[in-house]
């Protein structure tokens, strides 16, 4: 007999994909329009739609498409990159980090230095750029406690 | 007294993944190298977002030598997603991507204004070279303890 369940006039990608009907419930269509099959066949691949599924009833409805398109980064990554994903990305940030840190302490004492060199000249110099004080306290190691220690650990992958 | 043998000999060589699904674990498991009977929450994580057969599509699909480090990396996106189910490790990408914005910015005004205390700055310092062509130009000597001696003479 079949189901008494509303038919949708057209079928989301997933379920088009999953070769199954597509309810007006459907907890899927509202993230995986029919017009973006390869969307939600990236997902599929990477975390299979069940697990998707499972994913999108743990969010609340309101951050479920945030959910969704960080699913989607996600598994785009991992395609490109089946070895480290999302990892090696994060890993080739922070060392973009690490050295951007390295740059601005020189660049500091630099400053410092000519500071230092200016203070014995005239003082009527003024440098449209004085308000840098405290703008140099930004430190990777704050970042770190941030993320609730979690950066900590990917700061030391893949080389602990 | 051979069946209890043969059950104690499958529980004490399973893996984590084939110990979860109940299952015999072939001396050739993909799994087993990855995912060691000593540490079921490793599977129980990655297996929550991942799934078995995916996950075991994906090693299958590399090289032996780089799989250890990709369920390493699926292990850790997975505690990720646990710790945020709604942005993952795509959150930390997205905050590493902003504090590297504003560490450019600053690293920016800081050669800047490195750039115009150079350019503002008449050198002053005592150098041999540059004492001795004050003498020169002025014809006298010049205190070199006196840093304004070149602006009033």
């Amino acid at each position: 007999m079949r189901s008494q369940e509303p038919r949708s006039s057209s079928s989301c990608a997933a379920c088009k994909l999953m070769k199954r009907r597509c309810t007006s419930d459907c907890l899927l269509a509202p993230y995986f329009q029919a017009d973006e099959p390869k969307k939600f066949a990236k997902v599929h691949k990477v975390f299979g739609a069940s697990n998707v599924t499972k994913i999108l009833n743990e969010v609340p409805k309101p951050q479920r498409q945030d959910a969704v398109d960080s699913l989607v980064f996600e598994a785009e990554v991992r395609l490109k990159d089946p070895v480290y994903g999302c990892i090696g990305a994060i890993t080739s940030l922070q060392d973009k980090m690490s050295q951007l840190q390295h740059d601005l302490a020189v660049a500091k004492t630099r400053l410092a230095r000519c500071s230092t060199r200016t203070s014995y000249a005239s003082c009527s110099t003024t440098s449209p750029f004085m308000m840098l004080d405290g703008e140099f306290d930004m430190s990777f190691d704050d970042f770190v406690v941030d993320q609730g220690g979690l950066t900590t650990e990917f700061y030391q992958y893949p080389f602990p | 007294m051979y069946r209890f043998h043969k059950l104690d000999k499958m529980t004490s060589t399973r893996c984590a993944v084939c110990k979860y699904f109940r299952r015999r674990c072939p001396p050739d498991c993909i799994f087993a190298p990855y995912f060691l009977n000593d540490n079921p929450q490793r599977f129980i994580c990655v297996h929550r977002f991942y799934g078995a057969s995916n996950i075991g599509k994906m090693l299958e699909e590399m090289p032996v030598q780089l799989r250890a480090d990709a369920v390493d990396s699926l292990y850790y996106e997975a505690k990720c997603r646990i710790q945020d189910p709604v942005y993952g490790c795509v959150g930390i990408i997205t905050s590493l991507h902003r504090q590297i914005q504003i560490a450019q910015s600053q690293l920016a005004k800081a050669q800047a204004e490195i750039s115009f205390l150079d350019a503002n700055f008449v050198g002053f310092e005592p150098t041999p070279s540059l004492s001795e062509s004050l003498v020169q130009q002025n014809g006298f000597e010049q205190g070199l303890d006196d840093p304004f001696s070149t602006w009033f003479y």
